[in-house]
């Protein structure tokens, strides 16, 4: 029960986290929240395969129970996907911000008042 | 059947893949020699989807596995008629859109347009095809990576700017497709579509209502890359700051999240799915009906004609999705004939826009009266054409889409709105399209000079292909019959998921009751 909840609650504080940051003005914040939401995904596809402690996830002539394997794997895709997806934003936030000159999302100078 | 059609299926995956690649490792300095690479392989997937929709038309649901490994565990390609036919609308535009591409040089402006332009056809062919919900994210992710590329291409200023947004916002609807496939899998224990709508309807009512969160969560991932009202805030941006090749691939982009509101309404959300059955189709009506007011409200607010391009596209969105949400076998016929109609009216509508922001020089497409330019009869004729298909006024296919839209979603209860939003947004279109057109060609046309034009590159060409795409309205019209005939069978098939179910999983494996 200890472990549903500390997965649970840590989901859901990284994606609360997420959330708030995507929502910022600017690129940085916005990149990291990104960040945030691919590992509550993570982990929340992980926690899809049901939690179970001390299993084997694939054939085992000893094994009485397995851990499902296949929420492994799909990890496994988002990760990469996710990772390469951010190195891709943090590229493009910083050739928008040399080309544009601020680093808003919506493209505002610093200082100029947000309609 | 023959026996080389499953290969065929795999083989427009393959071929995009392998030529995309190629064209980047040994081609990456001899523009002539991608350029050709790219035609022959549009060509060939032009050749490959027709017979592929030869195939398909007699019915028959193929299902191929891939490596041999049997559905549901291992992961399956699944032809049908939808399938088949959204394969040809992709390589027929994107003939039209690579032909386009060379003709005008737009594939000099940047770097690697040619392979981006292959695996963006990979990820279309590959999300259309799919049989596997997981497998549907990682295509989608490859169009999406491929688009993201497409889009910035030629860069800028506002370019960039429209690009972090459109990267932004398409990741976290990535966030959340895995959000919606990660609670199916937890609830279904299955991400085969086939395996998944047996499972979905033999649910037990405590996971219901887990169901229906997923459910509606997909339904949110996808009307987002539909442009669906209150998520398109992308698509005017997006569209209007990329090239006009690229708008007018992404024509079809907003119709894959269609394609998979319209796959997973059906056959998982279908009406075997017990109290759950059809309940995306409530949430996305009132949506789509606001989203075809606001696309053509949007044309007056337009100040460029790219502007109007763009929202003209988000507004036919919102008819197709109108007629697509009441979920009636009757109104999805004439909804995929519309789908077919506005993918090509919206490209060919970017591509003529383009043609005249090339020619008016200072002016570009701003709606401003200047002299006249050089072909600007012809420009206009073809400007003409177009707003008359992408509004839907006879006698362009766009009319007998709508027609039988109306005609089709006459039963459903929602049918007075959806009536009353159609034929008030015609009426608007019509008008924001006239007064674009005087004030470009009218009016224009008695200033006095002309406006010189520096080297322009395929003047009659870019023309031709944009030309032909109106044909293919035209042709749409004319053969209105045989292709109403295949969508209308496309609509029974789709409202009769048990045969592609059958296919996936073996005739024994799929009963459902």
């Amino acid at each position: 029960m200890t472990m549903e909840l500390l997965v649970a609650s840590a989901i859901a504080v990284l994606t609360a986290a997420g959330v708030y940051l995507v929502l910022r003005g600017r690129t940085f914040p916005v990149v990291l929240g990104l960040a945030f939401l691919s590992y509550a995904i993570n982990l929340f596809l992980f926690a899809m395969g049901r939690l179970v402690i001390d299993q084997p996830p694939i054939y085992d002539k000893a094994a009485e129970a397995y851990t499902d394997p296949l929420p492994q794997a799909l990890v496994l895709t988002a990760i990469v996907i996710a990772f390469g997806m951010t190195a891709f934003v943090v590229i493009l936030a910083l050739r928008t911000y040399l080309e544009t000159g601020t680093d808003q999302v919506d493209g505002h100078k610093d200082g100029e008042a947000q309609p | 059947m023959s026996a080389h059609v499953p290969h065929l299926i795999v083989a427009a995956l393959i071929l995009p893949a392998v030529l995309g690649s190629l064209t980047l490792l040994l081609l990456r300095h001899r523009l002539d020699a991608s350029r050709l690479v790219s035609l022959g392989s549009c060509l060939a997937l032009v050749g490959i989807a027709a017979s592929l929709t030869m195939h398909a038309s007699s019915g028959a649901v193929e299902s191929y596995a891939l490596g041999n490994w049997r559905a549901p565990f291992g992961i399956v390609l699944v032809l049908d008629r939808l399938s088949a036919m959204m394969l040809l609308l992709t390589s027929v535009l994107a003939l039209a859109v690579i032909s386009y591409a060379v003709v005008t040089g737009a594939d000099r402006k940047g770097w690697h347009f040619h392979p981006l332009f292959q695996f963006q056809l990979l990820g279309l062919n590959g999300a259309f095809l799919t049989g596997d919900l997981f497998n549907l994210f990682v295509f989608f992710e490859v169009l999406l990576i491929a688009s993201y590329g497409l889009l910035l291409h030629g860069q800028g200023a506002a370019r960039l700017k429209a690009g972090v947004q459109y990267v932004v916002i398409n990741l976290v609807g990535s966030t959340l497709f895995l959000m919606g496939v990660g609670l199916l899998y937890g609830v279904t224990g299955t991400l085969n579509m086939a395996d998944m709508a047996v499972r979905v309807s033999e649910a037990s009512p405590g996971d219901q209502g887990l169901i229906a969160a997923a459910a509606l969560v997909l339904t949110v991932v996808f009307a987002l890359k539909a442009a669906l009202v209150p998520l398109h805030f992308w698509l005017p941006g997006a569209y209007a700051a990329t090239t006009a090749t690229v708008a007018a691939l992404f024509a079809i982009m907003t119709k894959v999240g269609a394609y998979a509101l319209i796959r997973t309404g059906t056959l998982i959300f279908g009406e075997d799915a017990g109290t759950l059955a059809w309940l995306t189709g409530d949430w996305m009506l009132p949506a789509a009906i606001v989203t075809t007011a606001i696309g053509f409200i949007g044309l007056f607010a337009a100040r460029t004609l790219r502007d109007m391009a763009a929202w003209s596209v988000g507004g036919s969105m919102g008819v197709l999705l109108s007629a697509v949400s009441v979920f009636r076998v009757e109104a999805m016929g004439p909804a995929l004939y519309y789908a077919v109609h506005s993918t090509l009216a919206g490209a060919a509508l970017f591509l003529v826009v383009d043609m005249i922001a090339k020619r008016r020089g200072a002016h570009g497409d701003a709606l401003t009266v200047a002299p006249r330019f050089c072909q600007s009869e012809l420009l206009s004729g073809l400007f003409f054409l177009s707003a008359i298909g992408i509004v839907g006024l006879p006698p362009l296919s766009g009319f007998i889409g709508k027609l039988l839209i109306l005609d089709g979603v006459r039963a459903a209860p929602e049918a007075a709105w959806i009536w009353a939003t159609i034929l008030i947004t015609t009426l608007i279109g019509v008008l924001a399209f006239a007064r674009a057109g005087s004030r470009i060609f009218w009016k224009s046309a008695s200033v006095e000079g002309t406006i010189p034009v520096r080297a322009l590159r395929g003047r009659w060409g870019g023309a031709g292909v944009a030309g032909g795409l109106l044909a293919l309205l035209a042709a749409l019209t004319v053969l209105g019959g045989p292709v109403t005939a295949y969508t209308g069978a496309t609509a029974a098939q789709l409202f009769d998921p048990q045969q592609y179910i059958d296919a996936v999983l073996g005739p024994t494996a799929g009963g459902r009751r």
